[in-house]
């Protein structure tokens, strides 16, 4: 996995799924479609629309508590967020992150980091460098047995390979 | 070392006799549940894309409950494909539109002890109720559970929570999943087991167990559960589920618990949890007299068939505040069904609520009861997070079934035992 360069979209605790994906942003049985603009709509209207790929969301505490509902982090991946950084991370949103494609990242200095500052992570060791701080953060490893997940880009192409070898 | 019922269900679940706290283990599932937000449309197409079949078309149950009864053109998309996509597949257990999945699921026989279960839904945790180990599961995972029937799991560490003594008239299990979440908060217990335990939950119906075990995703909670007793038996044999054990699905008497947390049945009064989160929660006695504009009685958490017995003692022989606005939105089909031939909803109906027709709806703000822009509801739902019920502007208070009634006689939040 690549290294990741982009600006922090920096939050407090308790980032909930009804923040994320409001209910009703995503409609029907197609693709997201504009969905994901909803995304933080209540709380920074300005996120949506000035998010770009490479960016990182950084929240403290219970990132993702409440729904099961995967457009929360899909909604954060379809507007370009490379990966979610946090002190601690509600269990659905956690594994739902993995599972599609999108490395969610233990960081107990999390609060030490501001809104823009620019970071580049390696997802694999966990190391942020903050340059705009010039300070360097060490996350939590991402757990050995996800690391054929995070390997493989997501849960989909990783039991497309397990499918494919049992056959 | 003896194993708590979580730790003893996933060992079994993994093939294995013992299993630790932090261990991660693979575990075939006994059953998956998903409903139409997050299932047809979401897993459900995940695993066409895989072009692989269900695991195991005994094993699954899809439901519908979240878009339903409704003519929003997309809502009605939903539900085409939900139902085509389960003929396509063969689905041998699709239920339609009778009610909130956390309920249809153990009325239609599925559920037993012992057993190892995904549902699509945070609230999945509350098939815990019955004694087994339930957890929510987002869409994609879902698909790996269709695909493979398998699950990867980290042990959680078990916390025990003793409820003792006796719940006093007008106190339910809703007042004591809102103390919990006032003073743990809404991460006190996360990624742990909750077991509940204690004579006030012996002494509870399943249903009110069922509120418990709900609410242990408003704790962070990975499962929330009872140990199974005869009264599991009887509720679920009399839903159809056969050869029911409740002897070998206990904790050991030497399991090890990460804590212990006692809880004093007797002392305990009705809380309110104030916008916006379940952890806001306090006495009711803080928030007492605050102004509200309308009362909604519903979701899986609370408009059971106990849920809408409790709403009736309140409201019996009165009526709700001139003009004030309270719907009721009971869980399943079958319990509104009981409630109807025991003359429950007719208490409720000649106090001046509005039955509204049954589904996930009113708790994430779709329909009828919407909170308007710069309104106050109270409702006893789980979850009053910004924007779940309503616009920004509106604010949503929590509480118990019979604290949301005497809040609607009254048109502010007041103490039931004022009215029992």
């Amino acid at each position: 996995m690549r290294t990741i360069n982009g600006r922090a979209w920096r939050y407090g605790a308790n980032i909930d799924t009804d923040q994320l994906a409001p209910i009703g942003s995503y409609q029907g049985t197609g693709d997201l479609g504009d969905g994901a603009l909803n995304c933080l709509r209540d709380m920074d209207p300005n996120f949506s629309k000035s998010v770009v790929e490479g960016d990182v969301f950084v929240a403290t505490d219970n990132m993702g508590i409440g729904s099961s509902r995967e457009t929360a982090p899909l909604f954060l991946r379809t507007l370009g967020i490379r990966a979610v950084v946090a002190h601690s991370f509600a269990r659905i949103f956690y594994r739902n992150c993995f599972n599609i494609g999108l490395p969610a990242l233990v960081c107990p200095e999390a609060n030490e980091i501001a809104m823009s500052d620019e970071l580049e992570i390696d997802p694999l060791t966990g190391e942020i460098n903050n340059k705009t701080q010039g300070k360097v953060y060490h996350c939590q490893p991402i757990p050995e047995h996800l690391m054929s997940i995070v390997d493989a880009g997501g849960l989909m192409p990783f039991l497309e390979q397990k499918l494919k070898k049992a056959s | 070392m003896g194993q708590t019922l979580a730790e003893k269900i996933i060992a079994k679940a993994a093939g294995v006799d013992h299993v630790t706290p932090g261990e991660i283990v693979t575990c075939k599932v006994d059953l998956a549940m998903m409903h139409d937000s997050a299932g047809p449309r979401s897993a459900g197409k995940n695993l066409d894309k895989l072009g692989v079949p269900i695991w195991d078309l005994d094993k699954l149950v899809v439901i519908t409950d979240h878009y339903i009864n409704d003519d929003n053109p997309s809502h009605q998309e939903i539900q085409k494909h939900a139902q085509s996509w389960s003929a396509d597949h063969d689905i041998k257990h699709f239920i339609k539109e009778q009610g909130i999945c956390h309920i249809v699921l153990p009325e239609g026989g599925h559920v037993k002890p012992g057993m190892f279960i995904v549902g699509g839904d945070s609230h999945s945790v509350t098939g815990g109720a019955f004694g087994t180990f339930m957890v929510g599961v987002g869409a994609t995972e879902m698909t790996g559970v269709l695909a493979t029937g398998e699950i990867w799991a980290r042990v959680p560490e078990t916390v025990r929570i003793d409820v003792t003594g006796a719940l006093t008239p007008g106190v339910s299990a809703k007042d004591v999943i809102l103390k919990l979440c006032g003073d743990y908060g809404i991460m006190g217990f996360n990624y742990q087991a909750i077991e509940y335990s204690g004579d006030a939950v012996s002494a509870m119906s399943v249903e009110e167990r069922m509120t418990l075990a709900n609410m242990a995703a408003e704790l962070g909670g990975k499962a929330g559960y009872c140990e199974p007793d005869q009264k599991t038996a009887d509720a679920l044999t009399g839903w159809g589920a056969k050869d029911i054990d409740i002897e070998t699905w206990r904790s050991d008497a030497d399991a090890t618990y990460a804590k212990t947390v006692t809880i004093d049945g007797n002392a305990l009064t009705p809380h309110v949890a104030a916008p916006s989160s379940p952890e806001n929660s306090t006495p009711i006695a803080e928030h007492k007299g605050t102004k509200l504009d309308q009362a909604y009685l519903g979701a899986c958490t609370g408009a059971k068939l106990d849920d809408l017995r409790m709403a009736a003692a309140v409201l019996k022989g009165r009526k709700i505040k001139e003009g004030f606005k309270f719907m009721i939105s009971p869980s399943s089909l079958a319990m509104a069904e009981k409630a109807k031939a025991d003359g429950t909803m007719k208490i409720i109906e000649d106090a001046g609520g509005i039955i509204l027709p049954m589904g996930c709806s009113g708790c994430i703000g779709i329909g009828p009861s919407r909170l308007e822009e710069d309104t106050v509801g109270i409702s006893s739902t789980n979850r009053n997070f910004v924007g779940r019920a309503g616009p920004k502007s509106s604010k949503l208070f929590l509480g118990s079934p019979y604290t949301v009634a005497a809040s609607a006689l009254t048109g502010e939040i007041t103490d039931p035992r004022e009215f029992l």
